[in-house]
């Protein structure tokens, strides 16, 4: 169990192409890192560095008090589950958990009690003869597991261990490797691009977007107060609505002719300056008509997702979405008004799509 | 329905059944033959049933030789097929599987241009380089012996395509994991690339088994002694063209012989054939 530290690290292909252009951020002994993004914005790159499986073109990844660049992947104390397993089709499922534990020489009876405990705890001990051929997606997963928990590494990374499942599979085994990950209090790496598992299972979450870290910080925060337009509208389902306006004084934005209070705003923007105002679907409430501080949305159509309800129409003449509760009836078609909690209205720079708020 | 079911299927059983008559026959008929006496042969009336000198014909083949052409016994001209066509087979899925670990898993300077060099000699079978590497063999001193035999056939480009295709869908993720589970490349050949490429071994096996024990123009070439004749140029020597009178019943019992061991070898490598189309392990 140790600490991870990656200081500035970058990763430049030979071709000169710049995969991760300067990371840096640590991870608390027993925490769990989410590394989120959309496809090729680095993150598997930058865990297969912190893995060995990419040599690190500048910067330091240390893991504990060990600076790792030049240490081999057997060395430094970790283990992968990758997306397809990666399991030796060749052997049975013992044999995959023990390999890594065989080729450093551990004594047998070592090895045996180490693969018997991980079965354990991971429910597959009627499975240790078979092949992984002859697994299920999900025992799979576990036997992927059991090979990294044997090592007893310093360091879990997953690259998205659980894409290959069926939607309801991945919300078990999401469970169960948080739960597992707490009780052995190992420090993990996570990479996904799903944006419920990155909310779910970190402590602290990397929202990474071509190769530099958007934002670093507890889900929540992340959640509640996205640091760019970027990180607003990739995490959060359905995404942020992002309508253009203009600032109309100290905390308050114009949105076409309506006006709309907006807490975590700088006080320095002069009156004029064009914003982008981020509304969570789910942060709109249904107001009554001509309500102080209501803006009029014309629903177009409705969907139905069973807890919730969507509503897709027009705001100010741009596309809107709003979340609203089973119970609230509304016309398939029809103006309704709406409002927002001022803490809730995020705004956004139009040029760099940083967040306007207080620092 | 059921009606026509059942005539398509005779239909396609009597069409099999041709063929089988067709590939059978001629291989009953070099039996028959070999069990036989040279008179009932040469008079031209061989029944299609076998005859009483079966004993005979292959206890004196095996052990005795023929009377004129050839005098030695055919054990040893199996003996030494066999041996070559192992060497051959082996040899080359020796040198095959390493050069191919080579060019797919290391990244070494020249390394595609080691690969196309080896690439470009599914050019030059033996027959197109026959002069030079005769020379070649002769120099090294080589000539009538079992190296002088199966050194210039292991070399060639067939095994290593192969085996690098299928290196090539092995998944990257093995090699990672392997890596993370302290196997250096040594060990992940061993422990993963070979295990997975059984199946392809075997089938190259047998390829080359066959090969090399079917060899005829090279083995005519490099040897000279009887005691290093092969059993394919033998069949060929029994049957005289000139004056001389051909003991018919003794190069059919050769024939026989000689297609046993590719025979054996198939049947014995099936199981893993069917196994490695069956199951696809990866």
């Amino acid at each position: 169990m140790a600490q991870v530290t990656l200081i500035n690290v970058k990763k430049i292909y030979p071709g000169g192409v710049e995969a991760v252009k300067g990371v840096s951020f640590d991870i608390p002994d027993g925490g769990f890192c989410v590394l989120v993004g959309p496809s090729g914005c680095g993150k598997s790159t930058l865990l297969r560095m912190v893995a060995g499986l990419e040599t690190i073109s500048a910067g330091e990844v240390s893991i504990g008090t060990r600076i790792v660049n030049e240490i081999g992947p057997a060395d430094r104390d970790i283990a992968m589950v990758f997306q397809n397993y990666a399991l030796y089709p060749h052997m049975s499922v013992y044999e995959n958990m023990s390999y890594g534990l065989r080729n450093r020489g551990t004594p047998k009876d070592e090895i045996d009690a180490r693969v018997k405990e991980a079965a354990r705890i991971l429910a597959i001990e009627n499975l240790l003869e078979r092949r992984p051929r002859q697994l299920s997606g999900g025992q799979r997963q576990r036997v992927a597991m059991g090979r990294a928990i044997v090592r007893k590494p310093q360091v879990f990374l997953f690259d998205e261990p659980l894409s290959n499942l069926d939607a309801k599979l991945r919300v078990q085994m999401r469970v169960e490797i948080k739960k597992l990950q707490r009780a052995l209090g190992v420090t993990a790496i996570y990479v996904t691009h799903d944006q419920v598992e990155a909310m779910t299972l970190s402590d602290k979450l990397v929202v990474m977007n071509g190769g530099q870290v958007e934002q670093i910080g507890l889900p929540s925060e992340v959640y509640k107060k996205p640091a760019s337009k970027f990180v607003a509208t990739f995490i959060g389902s359905p995404p942020m609505n992002i309508l253009p306006g203009t600032i109309d004084g100290p905390g308050i934005v114009a949105l076409g002719d309506a006006i709309l209070e907006a807490r975590d705003l700088r006080e320095d923007l002069a009156v004029q300056t064009p914003v982008e105002i981020g509304l969570r679907p789910e942060d709109v409430e249904i107001a009554s008509e001509g309500q102080a501080g209501s803006l009029p949305f014309d629903v177009e159509f409705i969907e139905e997702l069973g807890a919730t309800q969507l509503f897709h129409g027009q705001l100010a003449g741009l596309p809107f979405v709003m979340q609203a509760a089973t119970d609230v009836v509304a016309a398939q078609a029809g103006r309704i008004w709406i409002t927002v909690d001022p803490d809730r209205v995020h705004v956004f720079d139009t040029v760099t799509g940083a967040r306007l708020g207080h620092v | 329905m059921v009606e026509d079911r059942r005539f398509g299927d005779f239909i396609a059983y009597v069409i099999l059944s041709i063929g089988v008559l067709i590939v059978a026959f001629p291989v009953w008929l070099t039996f028959v033959a070999s069990t036989w006496d040279a008179a009932t042969i040469i008079n031209g009336k061989l029944p299609l049933y076998p005859g009483p000198y079966f004993f005979e014909n292959y206890n004196r083949i095996l052990f005795i030789g023929t009377s004129s052409t050839t005098r030695e016994p055919v054990l040893g001209m199996m003996l030494n097929s066999f041996v070559m066509a192992m060497a051959i087979a082996l040899g080359k899925i020796f040198i095959s599987v390493l050069s191919a670990y080579a060019v797919v898993y290391y990244r070494f300077p020249f390394r595609m241009a080691a690969f196309w060099i080896i690439f470009v000699t599914l050019m030059l079978p033996v027959e197109v380089r026959i002069f030079p590497t005769f020379k070649v063999v002769s120099d090294l001193r080589m000539l009538d012996t079992y190296q002088g035999l199966a050194v210039p056939l292991i070399a060639s480009a067939t095994g290593t395509l192969l085996f690098r295709q299928f290196f090539m869908t092995i998944p990257d993720e093995l090699l990672e994991a392997s890596r993370i589970d302290g196997a250096g490349p040594f060990r992940f050949f061993k422990d993963t690339v070979v295990p997975l490429s059984i199946t392809t071994i075997a089938a190259l096996f047998v390829i080359q088994f066959i090969y090399g024990w079917n060899q005829y123009l090279w083995p005519l070439l490099v040897t000279t002694k009887d005691s290093m004749q092969t059993i394919v140029i033998a069949i060929k020597k029994m049957i005289v063209t000139s004056d001389a009178l051909t003991e018919w019943q003794l190069a059919m019992a050769t024939a026989m012989l000689a297609m046993l061991p590719p025979v054996l070898v198939v049947i014995l490598m099936q199981r893993l054939f069917v196994k490695g189309l069956v199951e696809t392990e990866k």
